[in-house]
């Protein structure tokens, strides 16, 4: 047996596998380490290079699944969109049997630009992509960065017209006194040619950055939300949208002297999965507000918020920092949130809005280092949240490459790394963990040895299988689970 | 791994016992808001000045995001000194490092100023990966 687990101070159960090595508190609905549950996760693919400097542009910015997880969109900081796709034929072939995802189309979507009216940097990074369900044989999705958001259609050419008569294959017109009969035209297969083609342009809508789209179950409506607004669009429509959402603040201008009064930011939002008319948004003050459209046109007065109660006494210069909701995403079947913090998963039931129902500690660790995390930035990094397809496991990254995942009957969590050293096919991959003080075990790492650069921000479930692709700053990994 | 013996079970009790002796047995469990204002301490220690809470500096960097400042004024200056005008000598790249990762701090000069991409590169991820 290896060396004997390290104790959770105060607390020890005889069932216990792992003992978990981060955080000394005993903390309500703590996860108890150990091997992840029933999902095992084998490496299938990784996309990109190693470079020794990685090249600014090439950094992953979004990672999304479409509806039925065929393609895979990737969105980077030079505005650049890459689009793979399942392999359709060598299904079986795959190494672990599931196919494997191959480029399927890119294009780029947005260019960088400078407001020159507002002296106004604009960067080209793609903060979100959602994919719109797929209504006919082209995809659709919508990709946005801090002001500009772009409908762009993805189709397919795989056919074109042979057989025409005045001319022949190569286009030369034929001598037409050697046509002796006539033929019909017919499409022949040609290699697939897919082109992307921006459809719809929705500017000039959004004073802040956005930071969120979300596609409604209508497949017709979307929201944007910046900063301080939540703006409704219609898809086909591109000169108008309706502002649903406005925080009423003292600031009008963005004039420093007046940045101070400024206490809440919208940091997230999105539509319910099915309810077209109920959109949640998250706030840099750790609330989820959930409002219904069919009460009022401008939704200021939200139908519920969703808070966990704070003892004032305990705030610390952090707590805010800390509480600040980076991520919000509603489960599959629509019954529940997960919210993403800097250090922690909560699990919220839409109708209990007291308090979480599951609080999962992402890398509890940290909350002793949160000085340095202030000093580096790292404190403002923006980490995302996903479900499974089944809502029972929850995904989530952290530093050093490593990602998190939460299986939520079993109460087990593992840490694993998105790293090129296990890339053996149907090799599980080996659950690390972080020792954050006292005697460091073999194959633990250490919490001042964790690169803070190599964050793992960026990842994403497949809507269906157990597939996941995961953004390591340059590099997209894709693991699969082991049957 | 899954199932302990009762003899390891004793066996890691016990020094899971020598282990918290380790530690300091007589100071009780930090709770989250103790690690949490010693981490203020810490930063307070460094930075005098810093006025509390955190929230509102964050919000503020987070509005101001690609704000860029220029000033004419300033910035013809600066062309004056450094050598007159549109001969002036090309900047030495140490200064025009600075110039270029501080836009808005230092005075921009338009040598300086990164202009749009003319050609844009592929992702890298659509290079052919090197196994399966």
């Amino acid at each position: 047996m290896s060396s004997p687990p390290k104790p959770i101070h105060g607390k020890w159960s005889i069932f216990q596998k792992k003992a978990n090595s981060h955080g000394n508190k005993p903390i309500s609905n703590q996860v108890k380490n150990g091997n992840g549950g029933d999902l095992q996760w084998c490496f299938s693919q990784v996309k990109g290079v190693i470079e020794e400097d990685v090249t600014e542009a090439d950094i992953i910015s979004c990672v999304e699944y479409n509806d039925d997880g065929e393609l895979l969109a990737t969105g980077d900081k030079g505005g650049r969109v890459v689009i793979f796709q399942r392999d359709q034929e060598g299904r079986q072939e795959g190494v672990t049997g599931r196919g494997e995802y191959n480029v399927y189309s890119t294009f780029q979507s947005h260019e960088p630009e400078f407001d020159y009216l507002k002296s106004l940097e604009v960067e080209e990074k793609i903060n979100k992509i959602r994919w719109l369900k797929r209504a006919n044989p082209a995809h659709f999705l919508l990709s946005t960065n801090d002001k500009t958001i772009k409908l762009w259609k993805v189709s397919e050419r795989n056919k074109r017209p042979e057989g025409y008569n005045l001319k022949d294959d190569a286009g030369i017109l034929r001598d037409p006194s050697s046509i002796t009969s006539l033929r019909v035209p017919t499409f022949k297969p040609m290699e697939l040619m897919v082109e992307a083609s921006p459809r719809r342009v929705f500017a000039n809508a959004h004073t802040y950055h956005i930071n969120s789209i979300s596609v409604n179950s209508d497949q017709e409506t979307y929201l944007s939300a910046d900063d301080l607004r939540i703006n409704l669009w219609h898809v086909e429509i591109t000169d108008q949208s309706f502002t649903v959402l406005d925080q009423c603040l003292d600031i009008v201008d963005i004039k420093p002297a007046n940045m101070e009064e400024l206490t809440e930011v919208i940091t997230a939002a999105e539509f319910h999965p099915t309810e077209c008319n109920v959109f949640v948004y998250s706030s840099s003050k750790g609330s989820i507000r959930l409002c219904d459209m069919r009460s009022q046109a401008l939704c200021d007065q939200h139908a519920k918020l969703f808070e966990e109660p704070e003892d004032p006494t305990n705030k610390s210069f952090f707590s805010e920092i800390i509480s600040s909701i980076s991520d919000v995403k509603f489960s599959h079947n629509g019954r529940y949130l997960i919210t993403r913090d800097y250090l922690s998963v909560k699990v919220w039931d839409l109708h209990m809005d007291s308090k979480p129902i599951e609080t999962y500690q992402v890398h509890e660790y940290l909350r002793s280092k949160l000085c340095s995390l202030y000093e580096n930035d790292c404190i403002f990094d923006k980490f995302e949240c996903a479900w499974s397809g089944n809502d029972r496991n929850i995904m989530t990254g952290s530093y050093n490459n490593f990602f998190r995942m939460f299986d939520r009957e079993s109460k087990r969590d593992v840490t694993l790394e998105a790293c090129r050293d296990n890339m053996k096919p149907k090799q599980v991959l080996k659950p690390r963990k972080v020792c954050s003080g006292g005697k460091r075990k073999k194959d633990e790492i250490s919490v001042d040895c964790l690169d803070f650069n190599k964050k793992i921000l960026h990842t994403a479930w497949h809507p269906s299988e157990n597939i996941i692709a995961v953004a390591a700053t340059n590099n997209l990994y894709i693991y699969q689970s082991k049957d | 791994m899954s199932n302990m013996s009762e003899e390891q079970i004793t066996r890691t009790q016990e020094e899971t016992k020598e282990n918290v002796n380790d530690q300091n047995p007589q100071e009780p469990a930090k709770t989250k808001t103790d690690l949490e204002n010693d981490e203020e301490a810490k930063l307070r220690a460094k930075y005098p000045g810093l006025k509390g809470p955190g929230s509102n500096a964050f919000l503020q960097k987070r509005l101001s995001r690609g704000q860029k400042y220029f000033d004419s004024g300033d910035y013809n200056m600066a062309k004056a000194k450094m050598g007159g005008g549109a001969a002036s000598k090309p900047v030495v790249p140490t200064q025009k490092l600075i110039l270029q990762t501080s836009t808005g701090e230092a005075i921009p000069t338009p040598e300086a100023i990164p202009h749009k991409k003319t050609h844009l590169t592929k992702s890298k991820l659509l290079s052919p990966s090197n196994l399966s």
